[in-house]
């Protein structure tokens, strides 16, 4: 039987502290981490430009400038990054690419979380045979070869950058269940799911009050080297031929022009290729950053 | 009466981001040959961490500072190399847990024997031989058949005589015991005591036994230093400390803690408070906003460690205290001399 | 003569282990509960103590039927446990709590220290709505001496003994009838034991809670409890009330577990008779047959591997029950 006495009231009058939670520790020790916090000003350097994109040249990105194939940088002309072999000004071309690459990994991440971590914290929770089941239909997944079927895929229904980020979303959510899977499997030993499970709390609460909250630390690390990763493959798939459609472009298209005329035209492949590489380097360092961040093991 | 080890003006800090840590605070202290010391304290109290910077096993963020003889070598600051020759064949050290301190991945034999082979220049025969010895020594049973297997395949309290038994191949001087039984059964922690109660007496070595169950102390210690937040409070003869505590501490801890053969279930006589935080500790005395004696002056002055008087007390009894002299008694709860504690 | 609160009989928690290599492996019952019987009143502490093995853990869980019990009755109320379906057996949970060992590891660290109070209020009592419910919770943080305005913080922020005063908060948030104590104070420091050992006994009073206190630390058990229970691999060999448990221990393995306890009285300590046992805790995958306490008793024969000793009274009507043959001699 409940009841509440009247010195209780006496009690809500006086002020109470604010807690510092775990999230806030992380958030400082990341802060600390000069190399992540650098590679954070970077990327939003990055994406701001590549947001603002039409506003930073007066080139349009799909513009043909017949005077000026493949040429060189050339401040007077506001070619910044010189031309490719159709014309167009390669610095607004690498700022659109920059859109599709960061787009294309950051919403394949995005689909490969949301599927990897129900599938993986629902087996993980259940256990036993439907645990078994379940992974083994995703270690089946695994060998299967994902590039030809990304490139069937592309084959059958055409360059479209919608499909690509669903099939690459679709791959990465495999190995994004087996993190969470594991994760929930050392997290559901906890004392205090069995505190919870002790004080009658719901199977379905418990994995949303106090499994999922307590396996995103290392969900979101993830996730940092996953987009990484997508761009990468998409610059490959682009590199092969099969990435989006022109004129839209990617990293990986220019990349892959600019490697066939490497030593007449060496602009082209510098420059969409460093600001790949800077890309790639910042979300790894704040991936890593991350990880130390959020480890309860430094405290 | 030689000292092994004499320890001066020890101070341990480590460097953390939230602040420094002021680990061990001037400690001094001194150990005979063959004489066990128990060092008491809770966590925090600096006890282990005292002997992790003699044995230069601090984490890499900590500094030590001060003078530490073993008879008359000057240890603290020895290069790694030269600090080896002393590790683990005149000054051995067991830890709490021997499981993480025994490799997993090398059998017994050849954990034991290779101490031999570098540190005593055994050949591989004669050191299998004193390895089995000494296994059978300290109570493993039939040592020379279980001594090529892996150490989990021993249990929790044969590990712990593996462990004490690795660390007294070379003869030391010296043994400094870290928990060694807090994470035994009772009724294997008895034969483990039992254990190094023989040793000390058969080979004379020295002990430093380093925990906070004051009934081991009782039992095996000739000496007893009391530590709280990195400081010695309170040092002397084990009868001593445990009748006639001088420091409030001390008698708190004695006071507080249920004893079996106790009669009556009244309220334990528990200290209030909690530890202090060492990375923020208050002026004065750590202690004093636990205490029950405490005064002005233990506000503003931190009491250093000072001898009491020898005719009133005896020999070698000092305490941090700025009380003169302790009038609490122990709570003689009336205690029962019956059945088995006879 | 008050009715029984709890009626525990018989009851037994095995568990198949399967043992061997890949190909000739093979299942093991791990007996971790192998048939034990008591009582427990309103208002009372049952000391359970044992070693490592003895199954004491295992008990107290399958109580609450956090580990399924696969066998015997546990009888609450009048109401056979193990007979309710989840549902049912939910509900029972308002009257049924525990409390763990380690104190923060029993704390949801992404929840602040009132939501982790108030839970069992939002499963139980979510009519009382949020101002009720934080009402509560502070009465409650206040009853186990925890400043109210810490409301708001996390558990990493609390020390050691602080974070358990969290826990038995939300143990007794609805005020339930008894309190399964897994080692309490074990991982605490020793100069705050004595703060929550004092806590539990005044609640108890206060409450009139019966509580199932289960340690290793004999010194602690013998202090808060009513009756106490010695348990070996799973099986009862003594129980008894508090005085008459520790003057007159009947079982050898009592005999030898008071008597290896150190006490912290150097006359005393080095004056005692030590009954010091041999060997090592066989394993609970391969138990001895007859009394399992036998390969480590003094006073063994034939008798004791053939028979399982029985828990029979031991005559001097102090509901003092031994499980030996030759408790006797």
């Amino acid at each position: 039987m409940i009841h509440t006495s009247a010195a209780s009231d006496g009690l809500a009058r006086v002020e109470e502290f604010e807690g510092r939670s775990l999230w806030q520790d992380a958030r400082t020790r990341l802060f600390r981490n000069k190399a992540a916090v650098a590679s954070m000003v970077v990327l939003g350097i990055i994406a701001t430009m590549a947001v603002l994109a039409p506003y930073l040249s007066p080139h349009p990105y799909d513009e043909l400038y017949w005077e000026r194939i493949q040429a060189p940088p050339d401040f007077e002309n506001a070619h910044w990054f010189g031309t490719d072999g159709n014309g167009r000004d390669l610095f607004v071309r690498t700022l659109y690419g920059a859109r599709v690459s960061l787009l294309v990994g950051i919403l394949a991440t995005t689909v490969s979380l949301v599927i990897g971590v129900t599938y993986g914290a629902v087996a993980g929770f259940l256990g036993g045979r439907i645990d078994n089941l379940m992974m083994r239909f995703v270690d089946v997944m695994y060998s299967l070869p994902f590039m030809f079927f990304v490139i069937l895929l592309m084959v059958i229904f055409g360059r479209n950058i919608f499909l690509i980020f669903v099939a690459l979303g679709a791959v990465e959510w495999l190995t994004m269940a087996r993190i969470v899977r594991g994760q929930t499997l050392s997290v559901k030993r906890k004392d205090f799911i069995e505190a919870a499970h002790a004080g009658g709390v719901s199977n379905t609460k418990i994995i949303f009050r106090h499994i999922i909250p307590n396996v995103l630390g290392p969900v979101i690390v993830y996730m940092t080297l996953t987009i990484p990763q997508v761009i990468l493959t998409e610059s490959f798939i682009s590199f092969l031929g099969l990435g989006v459609q022109e004129p839209l472009t990617s990293w990986g298209v220019l990349i892959a022009e600019g490697a066939r005329v490497m030593e007449q035209a060496p602009w082209m492949l510098i420059f969409p290729a460093s600001f790949l590489a800077l890309t790639l380097f910042a979300f790894n360092f704040i991936g890593d950053g991350l990880r130390d961040a959020l480890d309860p093991k430094d405290r | 009466m030689t000292a092994v080890l004499d320890v001066r003006n020890l101070d341990t800090r480590f460097a953390t981001p939230d602040g420094e840590v002021h680990a061990v605070n001037d400690v001094s202290f001194h150990i005979d040959e063959g004489e066990s010391v128990g060092i008491v304290g809770e966590s925090g109290s600096g006890k282990t961490q005292i002997f992790l910077s003699i044995m230069g096993l601090l984490a890499r963020n900590g500094r030590a500072g001060g003078e530490v003889h073993y008879r008359d070598k000057q240890l603290l600051g020895l290069p790694r190399r030269e600090l080896n020759k002393f590790r683990g064949v005149t000054l051995s050290m067991i830890f709490q847990d021997p499981m993480t301190s025994l490799n997993p991945y090398l059998r017994i034999s050849r954990q034991m024997t290779e101490v031999l082979v570098e540190h005593k220049g055994f050949d591989e025969a004669a050191a299998r031989k004193r390895s089995i010895a000494l296994l059978d020594r300290v109570g493993i049973p039939s040592a020379g058949q279980r001594f090529d297997l892996y150490p989990h395949e021993f249990s929790g309290g044969m590990r712990q005589r593996v462990m004490i038994a690795m660390a007294l191949l070379c003869e030391p001087d010296l043994l400094i015991a870290d928990e060694p039984t807090t994470a035994l059964d009772v009724t294997i922690q008895a034969q483990i005591l039992e254990l190094l109660a023989d040793l000390k007496r058969d080979f004379g070595t020295a002990i430093i036994l380093i925990t906070h169950d004051l009934g081991v102390v009782a039992g095996l210690c000739d000496r007893v230093m009391v530590m709280y937040a990195g400081r010695v409070v309170e040092k002397g003869p084990v009868r001593d400390i445990f009748y006639r505590p001088q420091h409030p501490y001390t008698l708190g801890l004695l006071n507080s803690m249920p004893r079996i053969d106790a009669q009556g279930a009244s309220e334990l006589a528990a200290i209030p408070g909690q530890p202090p935080n060492l990375q923020n500790l208050p002026q004065g005395c750590a202690y004093r906003d636990r205490c029950p004696y405490a005064f002005e002056r233990c506000r503003v002055d931190d009491p250093a460690l000072r001898p009491l008087d020898p005719a009133q007390w005896g020999a070698a009894r000092e305490k941090a205290c700025h009380l003169e002299r302790l009038e609490g008694r122990r709570q003689e709860a009336p205690t029962l001399n019956g059945g088995v504690l006879a | 003569m008050s009715e029984s609160l709890l009626s525990v009989r018989d009851l037994k928690v095995h568990f198949e282990v399967r043992v061997g290599g890949l190909f000739a492996g093979r299942y093991l019952p791990l007996k971790a509960v192998d048939g034990v019987s008591f009582e427990l009143k309103a208002g009372e502490t049952l000391g359970i103590v044992g070693e490592s093995g003895c199954g004491k853990s295992t008990l107290g869980r399958a109580i609450l039927r956090l580990i399924e019990p696969t066998g015997g009755r546990c009888v609450w109320l009048g109401e056979e446990l193990s007979s309710l379906n989840a549902q049912a057996m939910r509900a029972k949970r308002q009257d049924m709590q525990i409390i763990f060992q380690d104190p923060l590891a029993s704390l949801n660290p992404r929840m602040t220290v009132g939501e982790i109070i108030a839970e069992p209020l939002r499963t139980f009592a979510p009519g009382i709505g949020r101002d009720g419910m934080k009402a509560r919770v502070k009465e409650l943080m206040a009853k186990v001496g925890l400043l109210p305005q810490m409301i708001n913080r996390y558990p990493h922020e609390f020390s050691g003994g602080q974070c358990q005063r969290i826990g038995i908060a939300r143990a007794m948030v609805l005020d339930p009838k008894l309190i399964v104590c897994d080692e309490p104070v074990s991982a605490l420091d020793v100069s705050i034991r004595a703060q929550i050992v004092n806590l539990l006994m005044r609640l108890q009073q206060e409450f009139g809670l019966s509580l199932l206190f289960i340690s290793h630390d004999l010194s602690v058990v013998r202090h808060i409890s009513h009756r106490i229970m010695v348990l070996y691999l799973g099986r009862v060999m003594e129980i008894a009330d508090r005085e008459s448990i520790y003057l007159h221990p009947r079982h050898p393995y009592t005999q030898a577990l008071i008597s290896a306890v150190p006490v912290p009285d150097p006359d005393k300590e080095r004056a005692k008779r030590r009954l010091v046992l041999q060997g090592d805790l066989p394993s609970p995958l391969a138990p001895p047959s007859g009394c399992v306490f036998r390969t480590r008793c003094p006073k063994a024969t034939g008798l004791c591997a053939e028979e399982i000793p029985v828990l029979e009274e031991d005559g001097t009507g102090n509901r003092h029950r031994v499980a030996c043959h030759h408790w006797r001699e």
